[in-house]
């Protein structure tokens, strides 16, 4: 994808390395800044679509320049006041930790975002392992929560991290059995094949969460719970423990916490749909696509079905969040251990018996 | 010296001081976190002999969950620094001798053998390392890796038959029981009549 630009910076007589650095960092600042846009305005659709379903109307005053535009200012005026506030840090909390947390958490969920294939070719770090290595990263963003929690020297802090901690190791096994499955599915880890594994001429039909539909549930559900989000968001259910692991942040730390947040919520979205929903490929079988300009364009494979599909579960976020109750913490962990693994567990057999039949 | 070298000195680097400082500091927690540190680096230089599998399955194992429940229980311990150096000068002659014994064995296994290999190989790009790593375990050492995982298993049942007490009188839910509960069996509907306003 960056050929061009590669070649146009060679064509000046720069040295090779500075060049691959260039293109790398170019290719970081693609997929960060709609990244981070999509981050802020999605914290405007969740105030508007929770409004909206509460019959209110949600942010609808800050516009630009006069203009109220349904309150798509909201967002930039949130960032710039929370980037202006102090940030306080509590008595006795172990200053280096409690400054360290916010970033602990906020790397690992932009760092994962290397391996996510936006289309065939449109991918910054093709590497075999690439599910492995999304594993592996959000695993570290627990440690942010943890950490901000104990450096707080506040109790409803560490209450709100010991539970996270809990939860999300808890969910990652039955996150992780679930991605065996796909990976059984597809024969291979890396993102772009499982992708293309879903290809073939029934369109919708061939993708993965046809044969793996329960697997998709748990995923999805899992993914919930690991962002720690309604209704599994007992990490900082206010009604108990005020706001969790981070009471004692406030400005741009507090920020920091809530993009990290956002960006694992669309990351959990995306993998979603990368893994169950075939990703760019096109829903309508090729035999269907019409040989016109435009309109082959559209309906065939190309990333508007990735971000559409995207979409729909980030929707499916704010929609769990306006309906259901908060868990109780103790049926989280029954949900998490003794539901969804054995039911992972039952599954993967039952694929291991699709593959044998030959229907995968 | 290449950028690989550049990569390697920088990461052993802050590996052997994070290791250093794991035993160094007061603080368990920050200890637990050079811990971390400590396994991080050294999946970077797994990552730099092209052992990616391995590499992330350090970071995915070791970092994503031991560590997490490591620091989980170490966060609620209360350590007393001053008693735990008590005993120091007593057990210092012990240490030393499990230290010699450790590194000997260490520099002994490294010294003879050199891993068994004279050169690492370099493979090409379409070598998969996980591919490779899946056929042995499978293969040549399935009956040590099939025992290994029961070994695993006996420990889990070990360590939840451990800490599981049931006391007489204790009072749980019965989760069963709660889900097939229907709306008769709670809930009552009274009509009341309506007061007239005074």
């Amino acid at each position: 994808m960056f050929e061009i630009v590669e070649n146009f910076l060679l064509g000046f007589g720069l040295w090779p390395w500075l060049v691959t650095l260039l293109t790398t960092l170019l290719g970081i600042v693609v997929i960060m800044v709609p990244l981070l846009l999509s981050v802020a305005y999605f914290t405007y659709a969740e105030r508007k679509v929770i409004g909206y379903m509460q019959i209110r109307i949600g942010p609808n005053r800050v516009g630009f320049f006069g203009h109220q535009l349904w309150g798509l200012g909201q967002p930039i005026a949130d960032a710039v006041k929370l980037m202006f506030k102090e940030i306080i840090i509590p008595n006795g909390s172990d200053k280096f930790l409690f400054l360290i947390a916010p970033i602990l958490s906020m790397a690992p969920a932009l760092a994962a975002w290397a391996v996510v294939p936006f289309g065939s070719e449109m991918v910054l770090a093709d590497i075999d392992a690439s599910l492995l290595y999304v594993l592996a990263i959000t695993s570290i963003g627990v440690y942010g929560v943890i950490i901000a929690g104990w450096a707080s020297n506040s109790k409803y802090a560490f209450l709100g991290a010991m539970r996270s901690a809990a939860q999300i190791v808890s969910y990652e096994i039955a996150m992780g059995f679930a991605l065996v499955g796909v990976l059984m599915a597809a024969g291979s880890i890396n993102l772009g094949d499982i992708v293309r594994g879903q290809g073939g001429e029934y369109g919708i039909l061939n993708w993965y969460f046809i044969p793996l539909f329960p697997l998709f549930v748990i995923y999805f559900i899992s993914g919930v719970a690991e962002t720690n989000r309604a209704p599994f968001d007992v990490a900082e259910g206010e009604s108990e423990i005020v706001a969790g692991f981070h009471v004692e942040y406030s400005g741009m730390t507090f920020a920091v916490f809530f993009l990290a947040e956002y960006a694992n919520m669309i990351l959990v979205s995306m993998l979603a749909a990368l893994m169950f929903l075939g990703g760019w490929l096109s829903p309508i079988p090729a035999d269907f696509i019409p040989d016109a300009v435009v309109i082959s364009q559209l309906m065939g494979d190309g990333i508007h079905w990735l971000l559409a599909k995207t979409a729909i579960f980030m929707f499916f976020y704010l929609w769990f969040r306006a309906t259901f109750p908060r868990y109780r913490y103790d049926q989280i962990m029954r949900l998490g251990w003794k539901v969804f693994i054995p039911l992972t567990i039952i599954w993967l057999l039952v694929v291991g018996a699709m593959i044998m039949a030959g229907w995968l | 010296m290449s950028f690989e070298q550049i990569l390697f000195y920088l990461f052993s680097t802050i590996l052997v001081l994070g290791a250093t400082a794991v035993v160094t500091v007061r603080n368990p927690v920050h200890a637990a976190m050079f811990l971390v540190l400590c396994f991080v680096t050294t999946s970077a230089l797994w990552l730099l002999l092209e052992a990616e599998f391995l590499a992330i399955t350090l970071v995915l194992v070791y970092v994503g969950a031991v560590m997490v429940l490591f620091l989980f229980v170490v966060m609620m311990l209360d350590i007393n620094i001053a008693r735990m150096r008590d005993g120091f000068a007593r057990y210092l002659p012990v240490g030393i001798v499990v230290a010699g014994v450790a590194i000997g064995t260490i520099v002994m296994a490294i010294w003879q053998t050199n891993f068994g290999h004279s050169d690492p190989v370099a493979r090409g790009a379409d070598y998969s390392n996980t591919r490779e790593l899946g056929e042995q375990l499978y293969t040549t050492y399935v009956y040590p890796f099939e025992l290994a995982s029961v070994v695993l298993l006996v420990a889990i049942v070990a360590a939840i038959a451990l800490t599981l007490r049931s006391r007489a009188g204790t009072r749980y839910q019965k989760i069963e029981e709660q889900v097939v509960v229907k709306k008769a069996d709670r809930l009552r509907i009274v009509q009341v009549e309506a007061e007239e306003r005074k």
